[in-house]
Order: C-alpha cells, then sequence, then structure tokens
C-alpha cells in the first residue's frame, strides 16, 4: 500500500508540473518561442498573489479573479512591447531576451520581498484530506490542483479546436505567411498566446505557493520542471504534456522515497532517459 | 594599370595583431609589475574572457546556445580536486587532464542534449548541469553538499613562497584567456571555421555542399567542453574550495558569462573581448548596487538584443567597416607601379 500511495501523490504533485507546462507548450507551439522567464513569471505571480492578499485579505483562489487578468493583460503587454521584435527566423534573440528577462525578474523580486521565503496560507482547504482507502489519503488540495490541471488542458483543447481563436492559433503556427495573408494579424494573434499561457502561469504560481514555500530564486527549476514534463510528454500536444507531468512527479516521488536527496535528481534521469530512448517523447504531437 | 588580389588582412588589423601580442607580453610581466590586487583582478578578467570567447564560439558561431555551461567549470573543479588530493597529481598537471576528462564525458552528454533543438538545447544542456551538481553533491568523498578544500600542503608542493604561486595561477589565467581568444581566432580562419559560417548562413546548402554538420558541432562541442572544464579547474585552484552550489552556479559561470557576449558582440571575435572588459568596468562602478547591477546588465542584453543583435562591436564595426581580428576574405586593389 506504501507504494500505491506514493505514485498516488506523485500524479497529484504532477498535475502542479502539468501547470507549469501548459503555458510553456502552447507558446512554443503557436510561436516556437521558449521564454526562458516562464518559471520566473511563476513565481512572479505567486508573489502578485501575495501582495494581493496582504492588501485584501481574500482567500488565495480567491486572489486569482485579480491575480489571473493581470498576468494575462502583463503578457499581451510583453509580446506586443518585446517579444514581437525578437521573433525571426534566428532563435538567439527571443531566447537571450527572455533569458535576461528572467534575470531581471528574480532580481526585483528579490528588491522588493527580500530573500526570504513566504506562503500562501488557504486555511482548512490546505490540511484538509480525505481518505480513498485506509492508507492512501487523498489531500483536498493537492487533488483541486490536479483536477485544475485537467480542467486547464481541457479548455485548451476546445479553444485551440473549437474556436474561432483557435483556428487563428493553429494558423499562424501552421504558416505564418499565408495566414497574414488571410488576414491574420499575427503580432495579436501571438500576444493572445501569451495572455493565455500566462493566465496559465498565474494559476500555476499561485497553486505552488499554497503548496510550498517560494522564494524568487525559485523560478528556473520551476522552467525545468516544465520543460521536461513538455519533452516527456511530446512536442505539442498538450494531453501529453499532462502525461508528462505526472510522470515526472510519480518519478520525483519514487526518487524521494529512495533517498531524500534523489527526488530532483530523479525526475531529470526520467527525463534523461526518456531523451536518450524515445526523443520525441511519450506521446508526439497527433494534434494541435 | 591596377591589380585585384585577395587578402586576409588589413592595415588594421596587422596593427591590431601586432598591439595585441605586445599587450600580451606586458601582461605576462605583469608579476614583476603588478601588486598582488591588480594581478588578481587581470587573472579574473582572463578566466572570464575565456569563458566568454568559448561560449560565443558554441552560440554565436556553432549555433549550440547552452545555458549549461556550469556543468564543465564545475565539473573541471572537481577533477582537479579529485586527482590533486585521491590521485596525488600535480595541480597544474591537473588542469589539462580535467580538459581530457572533460572531453571523454562531453561526448554522451552531446549525443543525448543534441536531440533536443535550439532553444530546447539550451534548456536540456542546463538539466545536464543540474544533474552534475546534484551527482557531485551525494558524492561523500569529495564532501557531498558541502564541499570539500584543497590541503595547503598540496600547494605547498606547487611552488614553494605565496608569490610564485600566485604568479603560477596568473600565468595559467593568462594562458587559458589569450588560450581561447586565439583558439576562437585560428578555428575561425581553418577549413572548419568556413564550414561553420556556411552552417551558420544556410544549414541545408551547407549540407547539399558535403559538410557533415553533426560532426563538426559535436567536435566544436567537446573542444569547448575541454576548454571550459581547463577554465573551470583554474578557477577552483585559485579558490582553494569547491562546493556543489558555487562550482555548477548558473549566474557565475553562465549568466554574466551570456551578458557579456552579447554585450559585447555575440558571433564575433572582438565582442567577447569588448564585452568582458566592459564588464568589469561596470563592475568597478556598480557592484555595490548588488541585484540592481544585475538588473541594468539584463535591461542592457534586452536592449541590445532587440535594437543591434550584434551587439556593440556589430554596431561599430558595421558603421565603421573594420575588423580587428577578421576572418573572411577581402579583395584588395593595388596600384601597379610598373
Amino acid at each position: 500500500m506504501g507504494w500505491i500511495n506514493i505514485v498516488i501523490q506523485g500524479m497529484l504533485v504532477g498535475g502542479l508540473y502539468a501547470l507549469f507546462a501548459t503555458g510553456l507548450s502552447l507558446i512554443f507551439g503557436v510561436m516556437r518561442l521558449v521564454n526562458i522567464a516562464h518559471g520566473d513569471l511563476i513565481i512572479g505571480a505567486a508573489y502578485l498573489a501575495y501582495t494581493v492578499i496582504q492588501l485584501t485579505g481574500l482567500h488565495p483562489l480567491a486572489s486569482l479573479v485579480v491575480v489571473v487578468p493581470a498576468a494575462a493583460a502583463f503578457g499581451y503587454g510583453l509580446q506586443l512591447g518585446i517579444l514581437n521584435r525578437t521573433l525571426d527566423k534566428d532563435i538567439l534573440p527571443p531566447l537571450l531576451v527572455t533569458f535576461g528577462l528572467s534575470v531581471i525578474i528574480q532580481n526585483a523580486l528579490l528588491e522588493i520581498y527580500s530573500a526570504d521565503s513566504r506562503k500562501l496560507n488557504a486555511g482548512s482547504l490546505e490540511i484538509g484530506s480525505f481518505s480513498l482507502v485506509p492508507g492512501i489519503d487523498i489531500g483536498y488540495f493537492p487533488l483541486l490542483t490536479f483536477l485544475s490541471a485537467i480542467a486547464v488542458v481541457w479548455a485548451l483543447q476546445v479553444l485551440l479546436f473549437h474556436s474561432p481563436a483557435g483556428r487563428a492559433f493553429r494558423a499562424v503556427s501552421d504558416d505564418p505567411e499565408v495566414s497574414q495573408l488571410m488576414g491574420c494579424d499575427n503580432r495579436r494573434v501571438y500576444a493572445w498566446a501569451m495572455a493565455l499561457s500566462m493566465a496559465v502561469v498565474a494559476m500555476a504560481g499561485v497553486f505552488l505557493a499554497v503548496r510550498a514555500n517560494f522564494d524568487p530564486f525559485m523560478g528556473p527549476s520551476r522552467l525545468i520542471f516544465g520543460f521536461e514534463a513538455v519533452i516527456i510528454g511530446g512536442l505539442g500536444n498538450l494531453w501529453g504534456t499532462l502525461a508528462g507531468g505526472i510522470i515526472l512527479g510519480v518519478a520525483q516521488a519514487v526518487g524521494a522515497q529512495i533517498d531524500p536527496g534523489w527526488q530532483v535528481l530523479a525526475g531529470h534521469l526520467v527525463f534523461l532517459v526518456i531523451l536518450a530512448v524515445r526523443p520525441q517523447g511519450l506521446f508526439p504531437r497527433g494534434v494541435t | 594599370m591596377s591589380t585585384h588580389h585577395v587578402t586576409r588582412s588589413t592595415m588594421l588589423s596587422r596593427f591590431a595583431l601586432v598591439t595585441a601580442i605586445a599587450l600580451v607580453v606586458l601582461l605576462a610581466a605583469a608579476p614583476a609589475w603588478a601588486s598582488t590586487a591588480t594581478l588578481r583582478l587581470i587573472g579574473e578578467v582572463m578566466i572570464y574572457l575565456a569563458l566568454a570567447s568559448l561560449w560565443n564560439l558554441l552560440a554565436g558561431y556553432t549555433g549550440l546556445v547552452s545555458v549549461g555551461q556550469q556543468a564543465y567549470v564545475g565539473f573541471g573543479g572537481y577533477m582537479l580536486f579529485t586527482l590533486a588530493i585521491h590521485a596525488g597529481m600535480h595541480p597544474l598537471a591537473a588542469i589539462p587532464a580535467a580538459g581530457i576528462a572533460a572531453a571523454l564525458v562531453s561526448i554522451p552528454v552531446a549525443k543525448l542534449v543534441f536531440r533536443l533543438n535550439g532553444a530546447y538545447f539550451a534548456i536540456g544542456t542546463w538539466v545536464v548541469a543540474e544533474v552534475f551538481r546534484l551527482v557531485f553533491a551525494q558524492m561523500s568523498s569529495l564532501g557531498g553538499g558541502s564541499g570539500s578544500s584543497l590541503p595547503i600542503t598540496i600547494m605547498k608542493e606547487m611552488a614553494g613562497s605565496k608569490a610564485m604561486r600566485e604568479s603560477l595561477i596568473y600565468w595559467a589565467a593568462l594562458m587559458l584567456g589569450v588560450g581561447s581568444v586565439a583558439f576562437v581566432y585560428m578555428l575561425l580562419r581553418s577549413r572548419i571555421g568556413l564550414a561553420l559560417t556556411a552552417i551558420r548562413d544556410s544549414e541545408t546548402a551547407s549540407l547539399s555542399l558535403g559538410i557533415a554538420i553533426p560532426r563538426i558541432k559535436l567536435a566544436v562541442y567537446v573542444c569547448v567542453s575541454a576548454a571550459t572544464a581547463m577554465v573551470g579547474s583554474l578557477i577552483f585552484l585559485q579558490k582553494l574550495r569547491i562546493a556543489p552550489d558555487a562550482a555548477f552556479s548558473v549566474n557565475d559561470w553562465t549568466v554574466l558569462v551570456i551578458f557579456m557576449v552579447v554585450i559585447g558582440g555575440i558571433g564575433t571575435i572582438e565582442g567577447p573581448i569588448i564585452g568582458t572588459i566592459l564588464f568589469f568596468i561596470l563592475r568597478e562602478f556598480l557592484a555595490d548596487l548588488g541585484s540592481i547591477y544585475l538588473m541594468i546588465l539584463g535591461v542592457l542584453a534586452i536592449v541590445i538584443m532587440v535594437i543591434s543583435p550584434k551587439g556593440i562591436w556589430g554596431l561599430v564595426s558595421d558603421r565603421l567597416g573594420i575588423s580587428l581580428l577578421p576572418v573572411g576574405y577581402r579583395v584588395e586593389t593595388r596600384e601597379d607601379l610598373r
């Protein structure tokens, strides 16, 4: 029963990793942009939620009402103001610009909030759990995180495949030049994609901040977890990304059980093994 | 009547080369004229010059944008400690040995990370560096997470006096700094350099002309990894202490280096030199600002990438049409004297 419990808890954490990964996967799919600052933006959203809660006394989940639109607006502006200028055949400029952004966000957070680690308090939701079968307890909050990840992936799938906006995303992804000829304003489409990615980032940030302590320098490792989930699941497949997050979560949980020092390492090793034996990921792009 | 002939140098570049050689001679004599503090500063500049030139070769010329070069800096440092402490090797001899070890390790690493393209390659190399850090943190013979120190007896074996030790480490840093720039310069002037330029301009066309792209990329990656590890081993020989977090620090060994190259001019030989010097000048004035200093560097890097992706040197050389260390060919017209 012990191992089953570990795997289940790992799967639930994997939901959070899938949230880290979904935004990354989405913008890569639409505009082939890899946002190095992705993890730092997640932590930035966590701090924004922290400030909102300090000012208003809202519940962390209620703070999403403020944090999600704010993050989306920021993403829209970031894309229109800076990132669109760097998108070209050459991958170097967007990579280095988001790299610079990553360093700026980390140090800005350090200046504003100091290096102390913080946490968002979700009260009874955070500590409550129910017993699935004897020996396996499911926490309400990890379960909520997991279900939110499924809901986000499902909603994005519906948006991408059953809406005019999704058609524009896919058109721009397939052929930016032709879609522009057909009347798409690519720059705005990219900006909307980034806004959507940042909305997911905001959710990931708040869920992360309730689950564990966070500090200004946690971003890069969240980026790496998200990235590993994307590659394990297979590029361009959002359900695959969810599966990748779950696999990563389980690998880390099992690794931690063997030796606490092995938690993160086990996740990296599973990623490297999959890269070695199946570089296209477990569920490569069939759709999207 | 005039004749045309192809040349690789200009009056300016010959002048630059002579000046550079004179400067290197002057720097080699630094232990005779500089204070210990100056010697250490120049040594540090040389170490970053080496890291910047090597990263530039990888990212600017070969298209391998690695964010994981700290893997080799830390690996080199740990190799030096292992060879000096556990194998009784002379520390200076351990530097090239660490380079060879890193070259061997970098081959399987390359086989893995080369499966990732472009920006995903960048994060993949970062994961590898994290794996290195976590693995070395698990090795109890090397001090585990808290690290280990180089015993003073080993340092005494290297040279009797403190001044001589300082000088030896300085000369090693100078060799690696100047050597890296010279290596990149010579490589780019060779056939491999021509191939790299062709790959940069059009991968498809160069493939169809028979350039073995994967082999060339692998060769560059292995050479850069080996040299980076040699630099890393020297860094920790000077520090006398190594711990996983410092050895595999992404900020110290990769972030700063990327900023230097981007600000100076990526994909140019002069760029990393200018970027490194500018970085140290800025640091003299702004280091007290701490994290704000890093934010300024970040903003500078973004502005340069958006406005002039070839950095400060790209801006200068485009405007003036000059090149101090040219790697290409140009046609010169000369008046015939007959």
